[in-house]
């Protein structure tokens, strides 16, 4: 062993050492020396991606001066914030709208209001709703790459004619429920054929279902879990477990497919009506074309007409992240999506509504969804809702899980499920306050 | 000798390096964050034993500690049992038995998540393969993954799958049995059953004592496959356990101080365990040198 192999080895080992941690900057910063590079990190995987990419695509022919480099990035909300912490952040991320809170109660993202005002992206720009989404504190954080908005969807193949269409589908739960009663096939053990509807499908909205019933989970600064209203969505939710039987149920949903497949248990006629997203009429049209079904608004309480058209938004946002290189340029491609075109092709393309206040007709003329003028009535809708505007949201939505799931599976009651809820919240709540709002 | 110390330290460096980088200071900064408030992308504040504290009245960090007590009690003797009796299976002279080595070792390479996946398949109350054959023999068959009743025993039931290390390492360990001592077992007339247990299960005991503690750590630490499969540890946290706790404060919460208290506690945990397993060990593991 000489001096000069242990140098070559030494020398070896730096460089390994030196690759490791300055390797994200040297790449990734290099692709376009003729251009401002503008790293884009976005959560969408396949054809949704690949929409999105012909939009940067588009931005980049669109100019000659800052290129948009488009990453397809797993785990986005984690690897985001992780990646502000080192320091190297993306310069654009495309985060979920209910994240947009509890990123900027974390100092996360740079504050986009003056940058929007100078860009004419206001108030009156977005559709009031979805425009509450981007604002927390009097600032604007985030700005929209699709939203969307649900409804209740029904195959009338599955129905008795005199309730198969839009208008003369059940607009009250109790009239959904005798309706779920009549068409629902059980075995002669109890197992289930088909359910006329179950509120745990999909099951990705289980903190919204007290909205319907006139209820709230935060209410001003305080937890509203199990309130009159939210108990009886629960006791709502409590009757279908008793009809049909939890086992059955469990069992029954157990056999239910992939969303994104032609096992869905609407497309695969499981169920005959099932809450869903506007872009349920996209997984339609790619795994059981030809499928008749329609969409109509969610149902309200018979004693509570004034929840009717009721509907619980959502959004995909993109943001700046904290600690960004090029926040001119990445927001000069943020602006670009909010053009009227290109938001309206990428929304049709993602078999979604838009969240502009204009929309011109082309749009609803040339989208794949036939019931996307009901879904852009739901967004403007005063009962259009958003999550509530708190950081600890992601905590209380599982709370909100654990409470539907142990109603559903009977081993706790409505009101024993929501007071623990209630609790567990509470206690969340009270120590993001002290520990995060505080600061 | 100075200069063999100095190359010696150098070739090492890189291990060095690499432990104090990944693991040390790690481990030591998790100590110190376990004290403060700290969401990654602030600066941490110094709370004293706050974390501590509320972990004590956390009432879900009390579920997920049950939970994987419950796991670890139920998978580690399954699948010590599991891979005992693999192991003195495939240490009989059979033609061919490199192959059937191979085969039972091949399923502890399927990664995590892929397994994960594949057993969401396999467990599928309406119409996984499992089902399928209880049904077969005109039995009503569970629903593994939606009841939480039958959740916990699924996860039990899947970890059998991963047993071929273990198996391979009592393998060994039954090679190492003195010939010997079986053909004083015959001369005394000792049946099979008598022979396991006077025999070949006292001179494996260091192996059973190894793979015991390998197997309750590894047990309370399990994650890949309940997080694939129970998203949110459904049913009703039925199959929520510490280390996915650990994972949702730290990087869904964005709470790494109270996730580094949740770890630390773990650790105290597995040590106590470990430290139990060893110290029972003393009356029933019989080493060979003794």
């Amino acid at each position: 062993m000489n001096w000069t192999s242990v140098g070559i080895f030494g020398l070896a080992a730096t460089l390994v050492v030196g690759a490791v941690v300055t390797g994200e900057r040297v790449i990734t910063r290099q692709d376009r020396t003729d251009r401002v590079t503008v790293i884009y990190w976005e959560k969408w995987t396949g054809s949704e991606g690949e929409e999105m990419r012909k939009v940067v695509n588009a931005f980049n022919e669109s100019q000659d001066r800052i290129f948009v480099k488009y990453l397809s990035i797993s785990g986005i909300d984690s690897k985001t914030r992780l990646a502000i912490a080192g320091g190297n952040p993306p310069d654009v991320a495309g985060i979920w709208g209910d994240q947009v809170v509890q990123f900027a109660d974390a100092n996360a993202l740079t504050d986009l209001t003056e940058l929007a005002n100078d860009k004419g992206l206001d108030e009156n720009y977005y559709i009031p709703a979805y425009w509450d989404g981007y604002v927390y504190k009097d600032k604007v954080w985030a700005l929209p790459s699709t939203p969307a908005a649900i409804a209740l969807h029904a195959r009338p193949d599955l129905l008795p004619p005199e309730v198969a269409t839009p208008e003369t589908f059940p607009k009250t739960f109790e009239a959904l429920d005798a309706l779920v009663e009549k068409i629902s096939v059980q075995g002669p053990n109890g197992s289930l054929k088909l359910a006329g509807f179950l509120p745990s499908n999909p099951g990705w909205w289980n903190w919204a279902w007290g909205y319907y019933f006139g209820g709230q989970l935060i209410t001003g600064d305080k937890v509203t879990i199990d309130t009159p209203e939210n108990l009886r969505a629960f006791r709502w939710i409590a009757k279908y477990t008793k009809k049909f039987g939890s086992q059955e149920v469990q069992s029954f949903q157990g056999g239910f497919g992939n969303f994104a497949s032609p096992q869905d248990p609407f497309m695969s006629g499981k169920v005959a009506a099932e809450q869903n997203g506007v872009w349920k009429a996209n997984y339609i049209n790619v795994y059981k074309p030809g499928l008749e079904w329609f969409a109509v608004p969610m149902p309200y309480p018979a004693d509570r007409p004034d929840l009717k058209g009721r509907s619980n938004l959502s959004q995909d946002v993109l943001c700046i992240p904290r600690g960004a290189k090029h926040v001119k340029e990445a927001f000069e491609f943020l602006s670009f999506v909010q053009k009227q075109d290109v938001m309206e092709g990428l929304c049709s393309a993602h078999g979604k509504n838009s969240p502009l206040a204009k929309v011109s007709e082309k749009f609803f003329d040339t989208h794949p969804n036939k019931y996307i003028r009901l879904f852009d009535q739901l967004a403007r809708s005063p009962g259009a809702f958003n999550i509530p505007k708190v950081g600890v949201f992601p905590q209380i939505s599982n709370e909100m899980n654990v409470a539907f799931q142990e109603v559903n599976s009977e081993q706790k009651t409505p009101e024993r499920a929501l007071a623990d809820a209630q609790q567990r919240a509470e206690i969340i709540w009270s120590t993001y306050r002290k520990q995060v709002l505080a600061q | 000798m100075k200069k063999d110390l100095r190359i010696g330290l150098l070739f090492a460096l890189p291990w060095i390096l690499g432990f104090i980088i990944f693991l040390a200071y790690p481990v030591l900064a998790s100590l110190y964050y376990s004290f403060t408030n700290f969401s990654i992308l602030r600066e941490p504040s110094y709370v004293g034993a706050d974390n501590y504290a509320e972990l004590a009245s956390d009432t879900v960090f009390h579920k997920a500690l049950i939970n994987t007590l419950i796991y670890a009690v139920g998978a580690v003797p399954l699948s010590t049992v599991v891979a005992i009796g693999l192991a003195m299976l495939l240490n009989t002279k059979v033609k061919g038995m490199s192959y059937y080595r191979t085969i039972f070792f091949l399923p502890s390479l399927v990664p995590m998540v892929a397994l994960g996946t594949l057993f969401l398949w396999i467990f599928n109350g309406d119409y996984g393969l499992l089902n399928e054959g209880i049904r077969a023999a005109n039995l009503e068959p569970p629903n593994w993954l939606g009841d939480p009743a039958w959740s916990k025993s699924t996860l039990m039931l899947i970890s059998m799958w991963g047993c071929g290390q273990a198996m391979v390492i009592y393998l060994a360990g039954l090679q190492n049995v003195p010939v010997s001592l079986y053909e004083a077992a015959d001369l005394d007339g000792a049946k099979l059953g008598k022979k396991i247990w006077n025999v070949t299960l006292p001179m494996l005991s260091p192996v059973i004592l190894f793979n015991v503690v390998m197997g309750i750590i590894g047990a309370l630490q399990v994650f890949a496959v309940p997080y694939v499969m129970f998203p949110g540890g459904a049913p009703a946290r039925s199959t929520y356990f510490i280390a996915s706790y650990l994972f949702d404060n730290a990087f869904q919460y964005q709470r790494m101080g109270y996730a580094s208290a949740v770890g630390w506690v773990m650790f105290i945990i597995t040590l106590v365990l470990t430290l139990l397993a060893l110290k029972m060990s003393d009356r029933h593991v019989h080493y060979e040198t003794e």
